[in-house]
């Protein structure tokens, strides 16, 4: 034991430094080593304690229940703000320093609303599919609920997610503040393009329009190929019905498109020529450019991560050995690689990718970290298997500029005190 | 015509006929459980309007008589003559796209159709009851904040032909975009 003990020990002190202010190798996580090690790095948290026989140890647990929810010791929980005057738009955002893996609790998914949760009854919703069709269809429920079903796991993602990175200053925000306008699900429901062709699609048809039965009508235009390729109608959601606050009975899912587009509560699909020009596709989720012209019909979610964990509001209490995590993915496919710098950039490590790694999904990344308590800049860089980058900050916007709000992927760093505080900086 | 061409043509033909085959078995082996849909029913539903005004009802409005409507539906979260606060700003801004100063987004100054302002109002608008106004009112309230917005006249009468001719400031603003541009 005790030798075991000194070669785990002499493991650590020998791991390969990968990249500046101690950032260790990926094969330290893959190895049992490194778990003890971790343990042997924190001596002084098993010195004293004595260990207890709890009084839940003696006598029988609280019975069942209908619908299980998390510990009460646990906190996580969205948080939100909304427009003024109302209760229901606006968003609420995922906690992601709270969380661990790929796929978000259906409670803890992002939320981004026009006009509320309408309280739809899924016995009179209707789905109609119209416009350019040879036969206009009603479908319920009911009906869909009989068609082949296929599932995915994909995220989803708000436009403005991560928009606070525009501004002049660093907000002092967390990950949650920052960033929760990204969730990733396991979704199952029938796929588009087969109730498409039960319609059929009249050959002049190149857009759809989606819609929502929300009191805003929420309305997007869908390239007809989109729809034809992986669009689905989705009825559940990491396999219970889909919530509420997602589109409960249905939504249409994109995979790797801009989360607006996502229709919620969906109830219309209109195929024609050319895009409807909403509200939402023209004075919204159009990105300004500094020569005052706007890049419209920017559907894909770019490659882009960040770290969760260290993350502002998650102090570490001491030196030693952390595990940095956080999550990447791409709305145009797998993310291929993730960097860890906890330099500010000057160096770079590829972090362990988490299996599985999912095209047009969260993918968990995780990289050793020997913390030595000075002062750190810890930052992740994603790129994905088209071989896009994730631009820098100071290179997203000299490409973009600072006002186009939409579709920022730039890099997040968090600066960490040698008192093991963190917060979001710029590098 | 040749053998060779013959022959092509009636390869071409026969995948022709295996493509056919093909989309009607997918048909037929499909659950096909959709009712259809009357035309009654889908003119009900269908509330979006095109840039080229398709879908427009009937019905007109002026700014004169919308400025009654705005005042008594809009006003109080989009202020005097759209000034905004607490919500959207819908008047004012033209200009301030291409500058260092924030850019003030409005019906005047961003958006691109006029079709979409029907569009939107008629669906979304008064915030609290929704799809509430009539053709009338919807035409008279888009033609008040055009008007503020000195898109078109004051006695200029808005209506399924004249709303989708007004050419809005921002028209020529967007560009698609195109990835790794």
């Amino acid at each position: 034991m005790g030798k075991d003990r000194d070669k785990q020990r002499a493991r650590l002190d020998d791991a390969e430094v990968v990249a500046g202010n101690g950032l260790l190798h990926r094969r330290m996580l893959l190895t049992a080593g490194a778990v003890v090690a971790a343990g042997a790095a924190m001596p002084r948290a098993a010195s004293a304690e004595p260990l207890p026989v709890e009084s839940w140890m003696k006598q029988p647990g609280v019975g069942f229940n209908g619908y299980g929810q998390p510990s009460k010791y646990e906190t996580a929980a969205r948080t939100f703000a909304s427009a003024p005057g109302t209760t229901g738009t606006g968003a609420a955002r995922t906690p992601h320093q709270l969380l661990d893996g790929m796929i978000t609790p259906s409670g803890l998914h992002f939320e981004r609303s026009h006009s509320g949760i309408p309280d739809i009854n899924p016995e009179t919703h209707r789905l109609l599919i119209h416009g350019l069709v040879k036969r206009p269809l009603v479908f319920t429920l009911e009906s869909l609920s009989r068609y082949p079903r296929e599932q995915r796991i994909t995220f989803l993602e708000c436009a403005g997610n991560g928009q606070a990175l525009y501004q002049k200053d660093p907000v002092a925000a967390n990950v949650q503040a920052i960033h929760g306008l990204v969730s990733c699900a396991e979704w199952s429901g029938v796929k588009l393009s087969l109730l498409l062709e039960e319609a059929g699609v009249d050959p002049r048809a190149q857009w759809l329009l989606a819609e929502g039965a929300d009191a805003a009508g929420m309305s997007r235009s869908v390239p007809l190929a989109k729809a034809m390729d992986d669009a689905m109608i989705a009825l559940y959601q990491n396999g219970e019905r889909v919530r509420p606050s997602n589109g409960y009975p249905m939504r249409l899912l994109l995979p790797g498109y801009e989360g607006n587009m996502n229709v919620k509560w969906l109830r219309r699909i209109k195929l024609t020529e050319d895009p409807t020009m909403t509200k939402d596709e023209t004075s919204k989720y159009t990105l300004l450019e500094p020569d005052g012209k706007a890049l419209q019909f920017v559907f894909t979610q770019e490659t882009k991560s960040m770290i969760t964990q260290p993350s502002p509001g998650l102090a570490m209490k001491e030196p030693g050995l952390y595990e940095i995590s956080g999550i990447a993915w791409s709305g145009y496919g797998k993310i291929s690689k993730v960097e860890v710098s906890a330099d500010g950039g000057k160096s770079w490590a590829p972090a362990a990718l988490q299996e599985p790694v999912l095209s047009k999904a969260l993918t968990r990344f995780r990289m050793p970290w020997r913390w030595d308590g000075r002062p750190a800049v810890l930052q992740s860089r994603a790129t994905d298997e088209t071989g896009f980058v994730q631009p820098s900050r100071e290179q997203l916007i000299a490409k973009r500029g600072t006002r186009s709000v939409y579709h920022c992927n730039a890099i997040t760093t968090w600066g960490v005190s040698d008192k093991g505080e963190v917060k979001h900086v710029y590098a | 015509m040749s053998t060779r061409s013959a022959l092509l043509l009636a390869a071409g033909a026969l995948a022709l006929a295996t493509a056919a085959a093909t989309v009607a078995a997918s048909a037929a082996d499909s659950p096909n459980l959709g009712r259809p849909a009357t035309p009654e029913e889908v003119a009900a539903w269908d509330i979006s309007i095109g840039p080229d005004g398709a879908g427009l009802p009937p019905g007109a409005g002026t700014a004169k008589q919308g400025e009654a409507v705005f005042a008594a539906k809009c006003l109080a979260c989009h202020g005097e003559k759209g000034a905004g606060k607490p919500n959207d700003q819908l008047v004012g801004g033209q200009g301030t796209m291409a500058s260092d100063k924030p850019a003030v987004k409005t019906v005047g100054s961003y958006w691109p159709y006029a079709t979409t302002v029907f569009d939107y109002v008629r669906r979304a608008m008064p915030y609290t009851e929704s799809k509430s106004l009539s053709s009338d009112e919807v035409y008279a309230v888009a033609a008040y904040i055009l008007n503020l917005n000195g898109v078109i006249g004051e006695s200029d009468t808005m209506d399924a032909q004249s709303l989708p001719k007004v050419k809005m400031p921002n028209r020529d603003g967007f560009v698609p975009f195109a990835r790794g541009k």
